[in-house]
């Protein structure tokens, strides 16, 4: 049972790693119907940035103010010459056009900072919390439930900015219907721009927590990948989805990772070993058979 | 020259090949109601998208003459711009955010301005006042009200903005009758109370003429007749083809074609 409950729970907050990089698809699909495929790309670039501005001597808080500000600058950019050119284009082109965002920074990322593998250091400890270990036998890392809470209390401050700001109003008007917001007046280039400089926060908290967890490496690109099956389980355009999707799919392929290859084994013999890394794409799979608007995606009204 | 809004002999192209408005000059004077009537793309939308700027996002292009707006031109500024100086469009097809609340929706329509929780109260109030309907559906997911509903949801949410000009664009489309007529009214209202001006653009000729001050008819993208809505509706040849209504005795074929020769030369 304690064993169970310490998988449960590392997986959780694994899970809620997940969430982080799923809310950056989120929130750009959301305010501009495009689907990211530069996410990812964003999350190294950022945390590179932020490797890169510490070893110039910055402090943390410094260089991740400097980060962010890197990252309001692409944003920006991207929205003036990518975005904007691609007004009322079909999404598939937009698609394309973030693909081709993604090679672009994955390029600029190294030439900017070097390509070296990098140590990022935040000062939190991965060392199981003691009071749980003496107290209940259950080990559980604190970095883990740092990093966790600290993406909790930016998706609650997200999903409240867009609940009941006027700018957060706006945004969801735009996802509605870029149209009719234009002419409203809302002036659809700023609020993409901050979108993307929104997005491009998330992918630097992202980045920092993994990149200090895995080191700064080409590598977080491929963190993108795993948003995936989160998005899929809770919707692209829902902010609690992201959460949600997120704790699911990370105690479910820990606890498949620890539970299924037992069974297997007895079954068929041999070695069932890395059922986490294909687990979520399954459980993601079957989920498209049962609800493809996810957990707590918009339904398409349609009225006839 | 006294007019509020005017568009002086304007030619939009799409798409840089395909011409649109051929010429087209209209006015409209302070507080009044001006209807723009014409059959399906006669370019009724395509000029009030020209005054809107919203022609831009859909790759048209404003190429010859002007638009002023209290003496001043309007046809570089951004939609935005134009909004925050009191011109704003209801766009054809309601054009409601579906997953927004009806409240929230008419909170967007305040965008632009920067006023206090208590103004953007009391804007709100105001609404209401004019849209009951719209009280009582205030938490309702916009995309499950019904046409009429979305209708004034559109209107209302152009009203936050506190607009001196509302270019509404067929707000009959695809609703009854008696909400027809109930929309209108609440349009006569606004005019009347809130000294909004219109310019409206209609295919439901009879209504239009009989809330409008003043009307246009356009065809294939040139204004063919101008006048008084009083005098429009007795109008012989606007009867004939635009209301549907016949001096009385049948007609012959060759009278028919009369008449098509003398559209043409009007034309």
């Amino acid at each position: 049972m304690q064993f169970f409950l310490e998988v449960l729970i590392g997986g959780l907050l694994s899970g809620v790693m997940y969430s982080l990089v799923a809310l950056g698809f989120v929130l750009i699909f959301k305010a501009s119907g495009v689907f990211n495929f530069a996410q990812g790309a964003m999350v190294y670039f950022a945390a590179l940035s932020l490797v890169g501005v510490m070893g110039k001597g910055a402090p943390l808080w410094l260089a991740f103010i400097l980060a962010f500000g890197i990252m309001t600058i692409l944003g920006i950019a991207t929205e003036k010459f990518v975005l904007r050119k691609m007004v009322n284009q079909a999404p598939i082109s937009l698609f394309m056009a973030t693909i081709g965002l993604a090679f672009f920074i994955e390029g600029l990322a190294p030439l900017l900072w070097g390509n070296d593998v990098r140590a990022l250091e935040i000062g939190l400890v991965d060392e199981p919390i003691p009071y749980l270990l003496d107290s209940f036998n259950i080990v559980v890392s604190s970095f883990d439930l740092t990093a966790a809470g600290l993406a909790l209390a930016l998706v609650a401050g997200l999903a409240l900015f867009f609940q009941f700001t006027r700018v957060g109003r706006a945004l969801r008007a735009v996802a509605d219907d870029h149209q009719a917001a234009l002419s409203i007046g809302i002036p659809l280039q700023h609020i993409w721009a901050l979108v993307w400089a929104v997005a491009g926060f998330v992918a630097l908290v992202a980045g920092m927590l993994w990149g200090s967890r895995n080191g700064v490496q080409f590598a977080l690109t491929f963190t993108a990948l795993k948003a995936l099956p989160v998005l899929i389980l809770g919707g692209f355009t829902s902010v609690p989805g992201a959460i949600v999707g997120g704790l699911i799919i990370g105690a479910s392929e820990k606890l498949a990772e620890i539970y299924i290859p037992p069974v297997m084994q007895s079954m068929f013999g041999g070695n069932f070993g890395g059922i986490e890394g294909w687990f979520p794409y399954v459980m993601a799979l079957l989920f498209l058979l049962v609800r493809p608007e996810g957990l707590f995606g918009e339904k398409h009204i349609d009225r006839v | 020259m006294s007019a509020y809004l005017s568009i002086n002999n304007i030619e939009v192209i799409y798409d840089h090949v395909i011409l649109v408005l051929k010429g087209v000059s209209l006015q409209v004077p302070q507080g009044k109601i001006v209807a723009l009537l014409g059959a399906n793309g006669a370019g009724k939308s395509t000029t009030l998208k020209a005054i809107s700027n919203l022609l831009r996002a859909e790759r048209g292009d404003v190429t010859k003459g002007d638009i002023q707006f209290k003496g001043e031109r309007i046809d570089q500024r951004t939609p935005n711009d134009l909004v925050k100086g009191g011109v704003i469009q209801v766009m054809e097809g309601r054009h409601c955010f579906a997953h927004l609340t009806i409240e929230e929706n008419l909170l967007t329509g305040a965008y632009t301005r920067p006023i206090s929780r208590g103004e953007l109260k009391a804007s709100l109030d105001k609404v209401y006042e004019f849209f009951p309907r719209l009280k009582q559906r205030r938490s309702s997911q916009a995309g499950y009200t019904s046409g009429g509903e979305q209708q004034m949801c559109a209107i209302g949410r152009a009203l936050m903005a506190n607009p001196e000009m509302i270019l509404l664009d067929e707000p009959s489309m695809g609703l009854a009758p008696q909400i027809v007529e109930e929309i209108f009214e609440i349009v006569k209202d606004l005019n009347q109370r809130e000294k909004v001006s219109f310019l409206l653009a209609e295919q439901n000729t009879m209504v239009a003429l009989r809330y409008a001050d003043f009307g246009y008819i356009l065809e294939n993208g040139r204004v063919v007749m101008e006048g008084q809505a009083a005098d429009l509706r007795s109008n012989e040849d606007v009867k004939e083809f635009y209301l549907g209504l016949s001096s009385g005795e049948r007609k012959s074929f060759r009278e028919v074609k009369h008449y098509r020769r003398r559209k043409r030369w009007l034309a």
